[in-house]
């Protein structure tokens, strides 16, 4: 095995698991916000009892996301050395920045979040709250910006950099804000918070369906439902335009991904979006595949004869991913998104019916739904990154010709032994498989446990007789953190 | 002189590094000293202290690294992969220190708490001999090429003088963990650390003073600096004086200032640390022709101004919201008061 194979597949690993957390954290980052505002608002302690019960889940998850990131943070350093080298002028600032504005704010308003009820005023803790979401939203920015220009490079020469009278040659930023808006980066963004508010709303319905199912928590389980199922509602609706508009960029900065993603070897007229299909890639064909004719060259030119390029024809120096997981996987995501769209839109019509909460199926479906969340954010990713191979940076097309990129296969360490990342691989996945098994447990236990019951005097306020006592109660919290000092 | 990008970019790593050594340094000392306690509330007193910070503290790390990838690809770059696996044992305690915190209260067994004393202990202790390793590792100087990349083996990363610099951290952080319990805790638990902090300090002392004669002895290119900066020794005087004031501080019982002498005393070494490799980020040994400078190992000027902007405008709000987390916290652990 040689180091190269060994540190993709380590990459691709350690990034998926990492991957499995940050949508939660940002998605549920989102709903705790609109929860504890609620709360705020209407001083029903079924929204306090709902906030602090998705709080314990939020801080599990934040916790693996953590040491599953700090693996990535140095994974670039130690498995992608000459990848570092060159592309550390451009978005080492980028990871720089994570660092400074969205993971202090987190880890700093998370302390606040998840053990500050009693050491701070409400108004206080709410802040805190959205600066946790904020934080989240944050963290995803410029990972994404840097992945975004490894995609699509912007803003950067290629210039000679001398070390000890060896010469490298490495991109440079020569200007900035061309980098961070690079063509593909507000694209991605926000296609991958998108991902995210589904990956949280999905999980709180799988819960909140559950609930409802077992007959246990039953209110709290409803008005998590209905919220979290307007948030998925929206966002497949929302995701598949952006998804659109996704598509249509990688059309023309990433040609041959593109071909992959659509399994096209020649050059074809009244191309189809094909809903399946199989590429084989040693004949060079697409097989079972399926759909309208037209419809792809449709979709990109808004016309239905306009002549789309196959793979066969593409410059050669553009060279080919793995054509058969690439469109796969890419299949699989636009499945899922077509399914979600469906069957969101559906309760959404069973919820105005008031049959929803009785039809036991979809309650069913909905607790199982939250894996298939994950795996379209999992799968668009590998579609993204697999379909980019050949390269780790890829090429930009300049008056004509290929310019500048990096081949995976020139990016790996040059001191790193095959051994070694075999060795650490194996400690990765004992380690995450161990990680993964505590997850669930936990989670599990929590779930078990639900949220806390609400106490005789909650009733009263919950059924609005007790408005005077909660304000009056209100007065006497510490609104501020100054007050709280006195204790 | 105009200001150099470079020396500045070097000056703040080392206030970053000094700032993880400093915060997660007590969060490791609590670890360090986790199994010295016997009773189930000890314990959780113990992880509670570091509950609701422990993770700010590590963003240190996190910004440092970034920090060094952006402004000093090429010394990223060549340390990360050519101390592979010592980066990968650092990533493995971390982990695990991380899920022994946050895991451990999450169920009521017995079995399962002391796994996780146990994981809480051994990856502190770990994490901080690693840390001290690669510094002393740093000191001595590994072998590179002219291309400015690690060629030698694992083996040549660890030897004696790199050990005694483990010892010597995982010595200073016990010490700096026990001073700073001692402002978390009350009553007999307080007493219990009072003499935790003595052990620490004693042994603290006797690894610093071994340290200091062999890095004098052994690598004479630690002091060289000393005569061009001779400004430095004022930073080694105070240094001496914060180690001073430790013990003055434990027997009069002043756990604030105590705390404040030992990180001071943690600060000033990791400065000290920065004068003797400066200029260089990785030195080559034996060619010290091959080293990676903070001149050859750098990004462009273009991005350390947008860096230095970037710094500028995001230290300001950092500091004060980790003021403002650390004010929240401040005063004795109170297990009835527990959120979440
Ligand atoms: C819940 C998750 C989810 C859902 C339902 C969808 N996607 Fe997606 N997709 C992602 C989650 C995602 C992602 C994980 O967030 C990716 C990986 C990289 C990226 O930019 O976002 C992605 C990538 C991605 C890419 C690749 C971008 C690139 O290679 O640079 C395209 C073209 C689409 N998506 C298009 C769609 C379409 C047409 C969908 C139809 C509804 C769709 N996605 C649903
Ligand atoms: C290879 C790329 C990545 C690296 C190097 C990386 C690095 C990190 C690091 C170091 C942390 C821990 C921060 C802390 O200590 O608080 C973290 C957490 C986080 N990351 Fe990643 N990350 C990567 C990919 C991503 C992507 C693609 C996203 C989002 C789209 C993302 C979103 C987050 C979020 C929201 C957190 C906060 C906590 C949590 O995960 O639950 N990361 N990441
Ligand atoms: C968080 C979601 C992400 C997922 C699930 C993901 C997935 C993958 C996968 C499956 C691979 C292996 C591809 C192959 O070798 O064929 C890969 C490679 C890689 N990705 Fe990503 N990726 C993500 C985000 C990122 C981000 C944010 C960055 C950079 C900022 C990044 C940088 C890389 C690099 C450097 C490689 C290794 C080289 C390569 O094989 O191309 N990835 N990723």
């Amino acid at each position: 095995m040689d180091v190269v194979l060994l540190s993709r597949l380590q990459f691709a690993f350690t990034i998926m698991f990492h991957y499995l957390f940050p949508p939660l954290t940002i998605g549920l980052g989102v709903i705790l916000v609109y929860l504890e505002g609620m709360y705020l608002r209407t001083k029903d302690p079924l929204y306090e009892n709902a906030t602090k019960f998705w709080t314990r889940i939020f801080g599990l998850n934040f916790a693996l996301g953590v040491v599953t990131g700090i693996v990535m943070e140095f994974e670039f350093g130690t498995n992608w050395a000459v990848y570092s080298r060159y592309v550390g002028d451009v978005f080492g600032s980028a990871l720089a920045a994570e660092g400074i504005f969205a993971f202090f704010l987190e880890s700093g308003f998370l302390a606040v979040l998840l053990f500050g009820w009693d050491r701070v005023g409400p108004k206080m803790h709410f802040f805190s709250t959205v600066m946790v979401a904020l934080g989240g939203i944050f963290s995803s920015v410029w990972i994404v910006i840097a992945n975004s220009w490894q995609q699509t490079p912007a803003g950067f020469v290629l210039r000679e950099h001398m070390v000890n009278g060896e010469p490298f040659m490495r991109a440079e930023i020569v200007d900035f804000w061309a980098m961070v808006f690079n063509p593909s980066s507000v694209h991605r963004l926000v296609h991958v918070w998108l991902g995210a508010f589904i990956v949280g709303a999905f999980f709180v319905m799988s819960i909140s369906a559950w609930y409802l199912l077992k007959g246990k928590h039953e209110e709290f389980a409803k008005r998590s439902f209905r919220g979290a199922l307007l948030m998925a509602t929206f966002s497949s609706l929302a995701q598949l335009v952006s998804g659109d508009l996704q598509v249509k960029m990688v059309a023309e900065h990433q040609p041959a991904k593109f071909a992959a993603f659509e399994g096209i070897y020649e050059n074809e007229t009244y191309a189809t979006l094909n809903f399946f299909g199989w590429p084989d890639e040693e004949e060079r064909k697409l097989k079972y595949a399926f759909g309208i004719p037209g419809s792809l060259s449709f979709m990109l030119y808004g016309d239905p004869a306009a002549e789309v390029t196959g793979l066969n024809e593409l410059e050669p120096t553009w060279g080919e991913p793995p054509v058969w997981l690439t469109f796969q996987a890419y299949h699989l995501m636009v499945a899922i998104g077509m399914l979600f769209i469906a069957v969101t839109l559906y309760s959404c019509y069973l919820l105005w019916r008031g049959k929803l909460y009785t039809t036991r199926w979809l309650l069913w479906f909905y607790v199982f739904a939250f894996g298939l969340a994950i795996i379209a954010n999992e799968v668009g990713w590998v579609a993204a990154e697999v379909g980019r191979q050949p390269w780790i940076v890829y090429p930009t097309m300049v008056n004509g010709e290929l310019h500048g990129g990096l081949r995976t296969s020139d990016a790996v360490s040059e001191a790193v032994k095959a051994e070694q990342v075999l060795g650490s691989i194996i400690m990765f996945g004992v380690v995450y498989l161990l990680l993964f098994v505590l997850w669930v447990v936990i989670l599990n236990h929590k779930i078990q446990a639900g949220p806390e019951p609400l106490t005789d005097e909650q009733k009263a306020e919950h059924t609005g007789k007790g408005f005077l006592d909660a304000a009056a109660k209100l007065v006497g919290h510490k609104a501020t953190m100054t007050e709280a000092e006195k204790e | 002189m105009a200001l150099d990008l470079h020396v500045l970019w070097f000056v703040l790593l080392g206030v970053l590094l000094a700032g993880y050594a400093v915060l997660d340094g007590f969060d490791f000392g609590v670890g360090i000293l986790h199994l010295t306690t016997k009773t189930e509330k000890d314990r959780q007193t113990f992880i509670h202290a570091i509950g609701p910070i422990w993770d700010g503290n590590e963003v240190w790390l996190v910004t440092f690294g970034g920090a060094l990838f952006a402004a000093f690809p090429e010394a990223y770059a060549t340390s990360f992969s050519g101390f592979y696996i010592a980066f990968m044992l650092v990533l493995f305690c971390l982990i695990f220190r991380a899920i022994s915190i946050e895991f451990r209260h999450k169920m009521h067994s017995i079995a399962w708490r002391r796994v996780w004393d146990f994981c809480f202990f051994g990856s502190s202790t770990l994490a901080s001999l690693l840390f001290g390793v690669a510094v002393g590792a740093a000191m001595q100087g590994v072998p590179l090429n002219k291309r400015g990349i690690f060629i030698g083996e694992f083996v040549d990363q660890i030897g004696v003088y790199p050990l005694m610099v483990g010892v010597m951290t995982v010595a200073m952080f016990m010490m700096h963990g026990a001073l700073y319990l001692g402002l978390k805790t009350e009553g007999e638990l307080l007493e219990h650390l009072y003499r935790w902090k003595w052990r620490g300090f004693i042994f603290f002392l006797v690894m610093y003073i071994a340290v200091t004669i062999v890095t004098i002895v052994t690598i004479p290119r630690s002091v060289d600096n000393f005569k061009h900066f001779p400004w430095a020794w004022i930073v080694v005087v105070l240094n001496l004086l914060a180690i001073a004031n430790i013990p003055r501080c434990i027997y009069l019982r002043k756990p604030v200032q105590g705390f404040v002498s030992s990180g001071c005393t943690i600060a000033g070494l990791v400065f000290l640390f920065g004068v003797a490799l400066f200029p260089n980020l990785i030195t080559s040994q034996p060619n010290p022709d091959h080293s990676l400078t903070i001149y050859n190992a750098a990004s462009s000027e273009g991005t350390l101004w947008i860096m230095t902007i970037i710094a500028g405008l995001g230290m300001p709000f950092v500091i004060t919201y980790t003021g403002i987390v650390y004010w929240t916290f401040r005063g004795k652990v109170d297990l009835d008061q527990i959120g979440y």
